[in-house]
């Protein structure tokens, strides 16, 4: 899928400082080593399995398939990974890279905290130096995460320059990698910025639907007719979709964070609202002004509040291969709420963003026919915000 | 010969850099012409971006109040078409990849040829993405110019052979911002460049004394000034126009003394 310098279409692409086009080109060539190392793969599988608990389970969701009365509903359960959620599949492959490449710090973004909370796992559990980004807004509406990667060992630094949020956290690492790169591999948690990450990230999170495939072949015989996945930059959703992307027969669904509605200025919705342009390192996708200036774009989830999304993403929106939806944030609080209450599951608030429009879709699809929902995190990390969301506050 | 190659002509060149539009473009005007009439060689007018992804906290700073008070990239082609009939100082455009992507590369670079813009900085442009807007300046006569940083090592004989304008050599590690000390070895680059283009060689990032300008112009073609002269006008505001002076005198003074 991916071309010369990383193309996917007129995606993708390394638009960073010469500063840094050694460190990508190092990590590149890094990166095509290891892959292909089948002592690397040996290492990360026994990490994946013994230490993170894959695989993941694909469990039958039969009240949920019952109570919306159409297609039946697996779900992939991405949150009873060790640290909650899919996060930890890319950060246990990108630390074991950077180890193998000498490195002996990392960096990373946050915005839920769960890619920091995994980045900060994975430091522990090979004795690296670890400092996360984060939003000064999401380090107030993620309290417990920063807590817990402070607990981890990770220094937790907040980030005040523009909206506080995600894409703040994403240009405050990209500068400090500037600053230190000789020691420090940036473990960026998504399918963007400058490539190779796109490519990187996603081979690490592609585990998803490989597992989703031979397990559901095991249980139904038969590929599922659709796969859904919430989007912010994309991590769990291309994870989910990548071994369905050769097999037209199955719908490969994105759910993006619609906010507050997409005809309103309070939405992360990027493929909904956004136009296609050039930034942190990769050309897609963007919320922006005319003048190219980037929106400060807004959802009650701090996982999906970016204003892009991943280059290999919006290939597939233009070739049409997937499908992008937009979801509000009061059917994805509705969706974890149902979910809870119908499985007793509590997903990330991310994650019922894809439970939202299952909950549209499933009704409309036939008895015989099979949906996958990647839950993509768990939901304890919400309980706080979903229960002010509703009015009530709550004190630990 | 390109404008921006005179500005190297007469020895070396201080080469002062602005936010536009910070506080205000009518400020910026007249610190533009205040820096002309001090001694600047070729100026650079940044364009401000909400992201701005290679800035230190001083730009980054002036680029949220710019924006803020309302300025756009049709606003700074205004202020520099009125500029343009008394000032004939070289000047580049310092701004990222979006600003002129979504513009337009080819609307947006033939608009600067018309105002008399000589060239344009994109530091999250580096050599691989460059064929998306050189060939576009070349066919309208602007230079893209090309960075050059302490990590570019065997990449800088490529750079520097493909080079228009001048090269524009990154002191130091990290963003934008004054630094007490510059640990790179400057003149190293700057022989690795002489070997590979005929362009001259600015060095910038980190320089805010005339000590430091006079030394980094020694090894090389010339110094450029950011975050010092952001910081003067983010302290004095609409008052700033004759600390700038005096202080892009200082340094121009410096700057030609190398």
């Amino acid at each position: 899928m991916t071309n010369e310098k990383g193309r996917f279409g007129v995606h993708g692409g390394q638009y960073i400082p010469e500063t840094l086009m050694n460190a990508v080109i190092e990590l590149e060539k890094a990166y095509d080593h290891y892959r292909s190392d089948p002592q690397f793969g040996s290492e990360l599988t026994s990490l994946l399995n013994d230490y993170a608990g894959r695989p993941s389970r694909l469990y039958y969701a039969e009240k949920m398939t019952k109570d919306l009365g159409g297609a039946k509903i697996y779900l992939k359960r991405e949150d009873l990974n060790h640290t909650g959620a899919h996060k930890i599949n890319n950060v246990l492959g990108q630390a074991l890279l950077a180890k193998k490449m000498g490195k002996t710090r990392l960096i990373a973004e946050t915005g839920a905290g769960q890619h920091g909370v995994a980045t900060a796992t994975a430091a522990a559990l090979m004795g690296m130096e670890c400092v996360v980004y984060m939003g000064r807004e999401d380090t107030e509406r993620q309290a417990l995460n920063v807590y817990k990667m402070r607990l981890l060992g990770a220094e937790v630094v907040p980030v005040d320059s523009g909206t506080g949020t995600l894409k703040d956290a994403v240009s405050a690492a990209f500068r400090e990698w500037t600053n230190r790169i000789a020691d420090t591999h940036y473990c960026l948690g998504s399918v963007m910025g400058p490539h190779p990450f796109p490519t990187i990230v996603r081979d690490f999170q592609s585990v998803i639907s490989k597992e989703t495939r031979e397990q559901i072949l095991k249980k139904e015989g038969r590929l599922p007719d659709a796969v859904l996945a919430c989007v912010g930059g994309g991590s769990n959703a291309i994870g989910s979709f990548y071994h369905f992307i050769n097999d037209p027969s199955v719908r490969l669904i994105g759910c993006e964070a619609a906010g507050r509605g997409v005809d309103t200025l309070e939405t992360a919705a990027t493929i909904a609202t956004g136009r296609l342009g050039i930034f942190h390192g990769m050309k897609s996708y963007f919320c922006q002004d005319q003048y190219g200036q980037i929106a400060p774009v807004y959802s009650i989830s701090a996982g999906l509040d970016y204003p892009g999304i991943g280059p290999e993403h919006a290939h597939l929106h233009d070739t049409g291969r997937a499908e992008y939806v937009p979801v509000t944030d009061e059917e994805a609080v509705n969706a974890f709420e149902y979910l809870s209450r119908t499985e007793g599951i509590i997903p990330a608030i991310e994650s019922a963003h894809a439970v939202a429009h299952a909950m549209k879709l499933a009704p409309k699809m036939g008895r015989n026919q099979i949906m996958v929902i990647t839950i993509s995190g768990r939901g304890d990390k919400d309980c706080v915000s979903i229960a002010r969301y509703r009015g009530e506050d709550l004190h630990e | 010969m390109s404008n921006i190659a005179k500005a190297f002509e007469k020895g070396k060149a201080f080469v002062p850099f602005l936010t536009c539009g910070d506080p205000d473009l009518e400020t910026t005007e007249k610190l533009v012409k205040a820096m002309a009439d001090s001694g600047a060689d070729l100026i650079e007018l940044g364009i401000p971006f909400s992201d701005p992804t290679a800035e230190g906290p001083v730009i980054q700073e002036a680029n949220v109040r710019a924006l803020a008070g309302g300025v756009t990239t049709d606003k700074i082609f205004d202020m520099v078409r009125r500029l343009r009939v008394t000032v004939t100082v070289p000047m580049v455009f310092m701004t990222y990849a979006n600003v002129v992507f979504s513009y337009g590369p080819e609307k947006f670079i033939s608009i600067c040829a018309d105002l008399g813009i000589d060239g344009l900085i994109l530091p999250d442009v580096p050599y691989e993405e460059k064929d998306e807007f050189a060939p576009i300046c070349r066919q309208y006569g602007l230079d893209l110019i090309s960075m050059i940083a302490p990590t570019s090592e065997s990449r800088i004989a490529m750079i520097a052979k493909e080079a228009d304008g001048f090269i524009y050599m990154v002191s130091s590690l990290g963003v934008t911002g004054v630094r007490s000390e510059i640990k790179t070895d400057i003149g190293a680059m700057a022989a690795l460049v002489r070997a590979n283009s005929r362009r001259p060689c600015a060095v910038g990032f980190g320089i805010s004394t005339p000590e430091q300008a006079k030394k980094m112009a020694a090894l090389s073609d010339g110094a450029i000034v950011g975050s010092a002269i952001v910081k003067l006008v983010a302290r004095y505001g609409r008052e700033a126009v004759p600390f700038v002076a005096d202080y892009v005198k200082s340094m121009a003074d410096a700057t030609h003394s190398a």
